[in-house]
């Protein structure tokens, strides 16, 4: 997101020019799109590599009630983000700015989960090069960890741009695209909850 | 210079209800990850539920059960898209 994009109002549909909402909406999803491929290939990696473990350790380490948790924080971070659209358009920046900031802090909450899970897998003998297993298990949470990483940078810049006042009500459009990112977010998660840790049991 | 419109979106306590679903279907899918004798069918009902949760998040929350057709289209491109190269990959390993 350009400071051009934040400093200019959104130009609509008018003879001879172009939609810039439409346009960069539509990139959003072309990017969302995208991201769909790049993560169904990491997943389908670990698919393959979901039973050479090497003798190291494997699934046995996945604390499933751990991670449920994390995931219902995950679900919960979508509602405040969408809440936070919601009174965007209704014009209610404070009330905006409260949902943004719960969200962030939720996303926040699930990478402290993570930072916790990674830490306990290695002390428990699973790292990077212990396996094939090892190797695609943090490349696909590790992946997803860093696009939940880059949401709370954004969120925050958000709330920084919403509390200087130089967010307004009709710059929708960008809380709209980082809301996107956000979701998009909670559905790989979504996905990797099931196929990676559910599935193991 | 204009400022566009959105298209209207749902009232507040909808995005609640589906959280809550949301929140439920979680609390089934863990509970059935734990039934031993749900394991014949355990593959398809967690794939099910978690699809599901993709769709209902996808609907409601990113909003594509009211926006443009295009944007719906676009991702989903991209999802079904990730299926032929899932089984492509298996392929080359021959692990299908």
């Amino acid at each position: 997101m350009s400071a051009h994009s934040v400093a200019d109002p959104i130009p609509a549909d008018h003879e001879g020019g172009f939609d810039l909402h439409r346009t960069r909406k539509t990139g959003m999803w072309v990017f969302l799109g995208s991201e769909c491929i790049f993560f169904g290939a990491m997943i389908s990696t670990f698919l393959l590599y979901r039973n050479t473990t090497a003798d190291g350790p494997g699934a046995e380490l996945f604390d499933v009630a751990f991670t449920s948790a994390s995931s219902f924080v995950l679900l919960m971070s979508s509602l405040t983000m969408v809440l936070a659209h919601n009174a965007f358009e209704r014009r209610d920046i404070r009330q905006a700015r409260i949902w943004l900031t719960g969200t962030a802090l939720l996303g926040a909450t699930f990478l402290a989960g993570q930072i916790f899970e990674f830490t306990e897998f290695v002390h428990a003998g699973l790292t990077m090069s212990t396996s094939p297993f090892g190797s695609s298990f943090y490349m696909l949470t590790g992946f997803h960890g860093a696009h939940v990483a880059i949401g709370v940078m954004m969120l925050t810049a958000m709330v920084i741009l919403s509390t200087s006042g130089r967010l307004h009500h009709d710059r929708g459009l960008n809380v709209e695209l980082v809301g996107l990112y956000w979701h998009f977010v909670d559905i790989v998660w979504i996905v990797i909850f099931t196929i990676v840790y559910l599935l193991q049991v | 210079m204009t400022v566009v419109q959105h298209t209207a979106h749902p009232a507040p306590k909808l995005y609640w209800i589906v959280a809550l679903i949301l929140a439920l279907v979680t609390a089934l899918e863990v509970a059935a990850s734990y039934i031993d004798a749900l394991d014949p069918v355990l593959v398809p009902l967690l794939l099910g539920l978690g699809a599901i949760k993709f769709g209902i998040v996808i609907a409601f929350f990113m909003h594509l059960k009211f926006d443009r057709p295009l944007y719906r289209s676009l991702f989903l491109l991209g999802v079904f898209g990730s299926i032929p190269l899932f089984v492509v990959l298996l392929l080359t390993f021959n692990a299908l």
